[in-house]
């Protein structure tokens, strides 16, 4: 009999493989948030000079948003992933094996994972070539690290309930504005006590987004701010938590067997 | 061990209250080839569904391998291998690759896999290509790879939903041996699903028919036949205008048939000797034949006989082939 570790590794490697095999799903993952972070850094720089604004490098500011995103892409490389095999068929033939419904689950996320661990380091890689300076030293550039994977993980369960639930590829990749709505809502562009426009400062403040996001720029413009770092950490776990529970039940609802 | 398979009363109902299998009852003993012949949506993917234990039953009970479908599903799923409708298979990983996960999720070890992953692969005839991604291989390759991964196990009982369509007629030849063989020198129960009635006459020792989820009738192939009659002859005059008079001419060798449409037919009484006679009959009756036809009754017939449609093309009428094939289920 196969342990449950063992399980998730065996799907995890299959994950990985098909995933890595697929450069038209890695490539724009990677470059578009490198492409946005290149438009915003050069055309809100001025921003800086804004009394009040935490650094003089807008780059050092929005460096993290690639980071994050790459954690919401990760949300839909995982939900596209798990949808395709259930609109293949594939799902039925794991589910013929002893295999367990949580083991299906962790194991189908590393592919996703591995994107997200790739662009997180491609993103350092880029920002430290550009000039950036991570202040919490060498020790805060791997938490840095570890924070977007963490991210990433969590987000990808949002994307295993979408891809359980609807069986869509498709429907999963619809779901991607809406997702992309909560992002640019939040603190990216701006620090909160810096956006100007009311309604959108209150919806930043509520947006779970922009603590995520502030927490790791911590440690890029601030050095070690415990309670930015803990308050992203915490909205990390509630997501994974969440959509882990939630990804769990859709699964168990979309695999019938006795 | 009993690998047979026990089903009585079986009903699985979708949303709407649409009955895709609506009490079934079946036996298959160790060993045998069961052929469960149906067109499309009659009901034969949601039976190897529930059979496989990817679908709970809405009532009636089923044994599959000497176990409750409904409450010992992996029981069932240890002793079971499936190869269903659709060829799931990973466009980006290799035959290979597929091999060493589905026998690594069955709790075989590395060598193991490694040696009955070959073994098997080569025997599907696709020892070229296993290290070549699934998404080159052709139609006929994918199936055969399909059922290399189904025995990786070595299950005592092997469901084929539909293994040949649309495979050429060498690919389909090549699996039909292989089925053959497993269940000849490897003594593996075989539940085949096909809607081509010369998969189900070649390889099934039995045969049942499923028709908009009702079993019509089930026997071996030639008891199926003799059931509904012997031989039929088909006239065909060179002038339409003489078909009234052919019909004439033999009706005393048999019942009328009525699969002609361009002459005569009768379903004959004697048997294939009465020939001489008819062309004796017919030209007597100044009929002048342009084509004469003897046929020996096909499961179509049996078929016809039973649900008064062909086989061919019946289920392109069936309102229920969405609920078999994309169900969506309701609780059980």
């Amino acid at each position: 009999m196969t342990s449950t570790a063992q399980q998730v590794g065996l799907v995890a490697r299959r994950s990985l493989k098909r995933t890595l095999r697929q450069p038209a799903l890695i490539v724009p993952t990677i470059v578009f948030p490198l492409f946005l972070v290149a438009i915003n850094s050069s055309g809100l720089n001025s921003a800086t000079k804004i009394p009040g604004f935490p650094t003089d490098s807008y780059l050092e500011f929005a460096i993290t948003v690639p980071f994050i995103q790459g954690a919401i892409f990760a949300a839909i490389t995982a939900g596209t992933e798990l949808a395709t095999d259930v609109e293949s068929g594939f799902l039925n033939r794991l589910q013929l094996t002893p295999l367990g419904r949580t083991s299906i689950l962790f194991g189908q996320l590393a592919g996703a994972t591995a994107v997200a661990l790739l662009g997180a380091l491609t993103y350092l890689v880029v920002g430290l070539a550009a000039g950036v300076t991570i202040h919490a030293g060498v020790l805060g550039t791997v938490v840095l690290v570890l924070y977007a994977v963490f991210a990433a993980v969590a987000f990808s369960g949002v994307g295993a309930v979408l891809g359980a639930r609807t069986g869509s590829p498709e429907a999963v990749q619809g779901a991607f504005p809406l997702i992309f709505v909560f992002f640019f809502l939040s603190s990216m562009n701006l620090p909160r006590n810096l956006i100007d426009v009311g309604w959108f400062r209150t919806v930043a403040t509520w947006n779970p987004i922009s603590y995520l996001i502030e927490g790791l720029r911590s440690l890029i413009i601030t050095g070690w701010d415990v309670t930015a770092l803990a308050r992203g950490l915490a909205v990390a776990t509630a997501v994974l938590v969440l959509s882990f529970w939630a990804a769990n039940r859709a699964l168990a609802t979309r695999m019938e067997r006795t | 061990m009993d690998n047979g398979i026990v089903v009585e009363g079986l009903v699985r109902e979708y949303k709407g209250g649409i009955r895709a299998v609506d009490g079934i009852d079946l036996e298959v003993a160790p060993g045998e080839i069961y052929g469960f012949l149906g067109p499309n949506g009659a009901g034969k993917s949601t039976t190897t569904h529930v059979l496989t234990t990817l679908l709970p039953p809405t009532a009636g009970r089923a044994r599959v391998g000497g176990f409750d479908v409904a409450h010992q599903g992996a029981e069932v799923r240890r002793r079971i291998g499936a190869a269903l409708q659709e060829a799931a298979l990973d466009a980006f990983l290799t035959g290979r690759e597929h091999m060493d996960l589905q026998a690594g999720l069955h709790g075989l070890s590395k060598a193991e896999r490694a040696r009955r992953g070959a073994a098997l692969l080569e025997r599907v005839g696709l020892t070229e290509a296993a290290d070549r991604k699934v998404g080159g291989y052709s139609g006929g390759m994918k199936r055969r790879l399909d059922l290399a991964l189904a025995l990786v196990h070595e299950p005592a009982i092997l469901f084929l939903d539909e293994p040949t369509t649309g495979l050429d007629p060498q690919s389909r030849s090549a699996l039909w041996d292989e089925v053959g063989r497993l269940a000849r020198e490897d003594g593996v129960t075989v539940f085949l699903t096909t809607q081509y009635l010369e998969e189900a006459d070649v390889l099934a020792g039995r045969v049942g028919i499923i028709d908009r989820g009702h079993l019509v009738a089930e026997g071996t192939p030639d008891e199926l036949k003799r059931e509904i009659g012997g031989n039929s002859v088909e006239a065909v005059p060179a002038n339409p205008d003489e078909c009234g008079r052919a019909a004439e001419a033999l009706v005393r060798f048999g019942e009328p048939a009525a699969h002609s449409t361009k002459g005569a037919a009768v379903r004959l009484r004697d048997g294939a000797e009465q020939l001489p006679e008819i062309v004796r009959a017919l030209d007597d009756a100044g009929v002048r034949l342009a084509h004469l036809q003897l046929h020996t009754p096909s499961l179509d017939d049996v078929f016809l006989a039973k649900t008064g449609r062909s086989l061919e093309g019946a289920g392109e009428r069936e309102g229920a082939e969405d609920a078999d094939r994309d169900p969506e289920p309701v609780a059980a």
